[in-house]
């Protein structure tokens, strides 16, 4: 009889600290590439994703900056609440949502473990896709929030540590944007265009990826020091 | 592209600067980004709060004003507001006899309002809401976000908001909106793109020569690309598409809405031939009303919206408005 594998016990290393650090490097990749999510966002949707991420990532920036949450969960929750009161569109709600539920989840815990994040950001994926009603292969930042989750809980079983794990989670979203170019559009804007919205990628689910990378390459930085 | 800026990121608190100079007699909270009608909330009348991007001016800080909007929310060019502002709205409009939230079907507006509305119920405003969804070039609307509101938000607007002033309540006011829109069908053509601020340039690529049929109002696609077509030709395919959606069978109200870029002498031309193929398919013209009021910035191009009268919504169409886009009657 083969006993179950032993799951090494990964220490709570995920802090407002590193989120905090997270929120600066998301919020300049976001800056970096506004016009290039804009650009993705000009065929299939209206020309706005790009300005509207930047105009939440540096209203969140500044508020996080002037009145620092101590927890991981507390972090998450004040970013998303910045969200949603200065994104406006879709993005905003939905993203906003993402990161309250995944922050809320997280409870207020000093810090968390890879596994605990896991299970807060699915409970977040799962407040969104309760929000915005999109199923994957929509052609929605589902399409990189759901593999990047399977790919994140993979990493975790085989041992991996945070950010190794944040690492698989975030090539999977990357992929996960990639793949969403052959899709027609079920939700957003971009379902009006029928067939024409095939062959471009969903600039939501490229955001999705941008933020995830951030977080891994935030991990990676506190792993390596 | 050339545009009459300063940067891109203030065109909306910098129209809105212009906005308050201009029209004294509406509250405009720069900052905030909430225009109400001055003297709000009045006592024992419903609230009509609207809001949406910007870029379709009038809509919907034009249309604020006695018989009208209570208060309107703008969003960043072609972005719904955000829930804060239309918070904010809902308590300055509220005198008790509760609110009335107009979202048009966009994924964007409903997220936001839906917000907005539970939390404006949390501080103790009676909220209703009503979607236009009157775009009938969304054909297949079970496989997408649904059908977008466009040109019937007018009609909503100015027919709730006249029943609204006559201090019919929430419950009756949010009926009639919802009559308004289920009794309102819109079809639009583009025969340029439009182009965004941030964008600094057009939106989508629409060559000369061609046009697009059943386009929305931030110019996303419709049923299809043709060559262009003359104004009676076009009449032809608008009309057939609006009023195969509703069949009529009383007089209509009629918008020959131009979407920012289309000049009056146009418009007006336009509006000749709506009125010929009409006539031809015997529905009859109540009202029409011809100029640039639900817009897609520069875009050129046209829509048709029609909405089925009754006595009670002739009689509310002609109740007097007076806001900075629409006024008659008084």
């Amino acid at each position: 009889m083969n006993a179950a594998p032993e799951q090494p016990e990964l220490p709570a290393d995920i802090d407002a600290d590193l989120l905090r650090r997270w929120l600066d490097t998301a919020t300049s990749v976001i800056e970096r590439e506004a016009a290039r999510l804009t650009e993705l966002d000009s065929p299939i949707g209206d020309a706005d994703h790009g300005s509207n991420m930047r105009r939440g990532f540096l209203a969140a920036r500044t508020a996080i900056g002037q009145e620092p949450p101590d927890t991981p969960g507390g972090v998450l929750v004040a970013v998303g609440r910045q969200l949603i009161s200065t994104v406006g569109g879709a993005s905003g709600p939905l993203y906003g949502t993402l990161l309250r539920r995944t922050g809320k989840a997280l409870g207020d815990a000093p810090a968390v473990t890879a596994a605990q994040l896991r299970d807060g950001l699915k409970a977040g994926v799962e407040g969104l896709c309760q929000l915005g009603g999109a199923v994957p292969e929509d052609k929605t930042m589902v399409d990189a929030l759901v593999p990047a989750l399977d790919a994140f809980t993979a990493a975790l079983d085989a041992g991996d540590g945070t950010a190794v794990a944040l690492t698989a989670a975030a090539r999977a979203a990357e992929e996960g944007a990639v793949a969403t170019t052959p899709l027609r559009a079920r939700k957003g804007r971009a379902s009006y265009l029928g067939d024409r919205s095939i062959g471009h990628q969903d600039p939501g689910a490229t955001s999705a990826a941008l933020l995830l990378t951030a977080l891994a390459d935030t991990a990676r930085e506190a792993s390596s020091s | 592209m050339k545009m009459l800026i300063n940067v891109p990121e203030t065109v909306v608190p910098d129209a809105l600067r212009g906005f308050a100079a201009v029209h004294t007699d509406l509250t405009v909270d720069v900052e905030r980004r909430v225009i109400v009608r001055r003297g709000a909330p009045y006592d024992g009348q419903v609230g009509l709060v609207s809001g949406g991007g910007s870029g379709h001016e009038p809509l919907h800080g034009g249309f604020v004003g006695r018989g009208m909007l209570t208060a309107a929310c703008p969003g960043e060019v072609f972005t719904s507001p955000v829930p804060d502002q239309m918070v904010r709205a809902a308590a300055a409009v509220d005198s008790g006899a509760g609110v009335l939230f107009i979202v048009k079907n966009y994924t964007g507006d409903v997220l936001n309002f839906d917000m907005a509305a539970e939390l404006a119920e949390d501080e103790g405003v009676q909220v209703a809401k009503v979607l236009v969804n009157d775009d009938v070039a969304v054909t297949d609307s079970l496989y997408t976000a649904g059908r977008r509101g466009t040109g019937a938000t007018l009609f909503v607007e100015k027919l709730a908001g006249a029943a609204a002033d006559e201090g019919a309540p929430l419950d009756r006011v949010a009926a009639i909106a919802h009559q308004v829109n289920e009794v309102s069908r819109s079809f639009g053509v583009a025969l340029s793109a439009c182009s965004t601020p941030s964008k600094g340039g057009p939106t989508f690529d629409l060559p000369e020569g061609e046009l697009e049929l059943g386009v929305g109002i931030h110019g996303e696609p419709g049923r299809e690309r043709r060559a262009m077509m003359t104004s009676g030709e076009i009449a032809d395919v608008a009309v057939d598409a609006v009023v195969e959606d509703l069949r009529p069978d009383a007089p209509v109200l009629l918008l020959v809405n131009g979407m920012g870029a289309t000049p009056l002498l146009e418009l007006y031309g336009f509006a000749a031939e709506v009125h010929r193929v009409l006539a031809a398919r015997k529905v009859a013209v109540a009202r029409t009303l011809v100029g640039n009021y639900v817009t897609s910035l520069d875009m050129a191009g046209a829509s048709v919206t029609i909405c089925q009268a009754d006595e009670e919504l002739l009689r509310l169409w002609d109740a007097p408005v007076s806001t900075p886009a629409l006024r008659w009657g008084c």
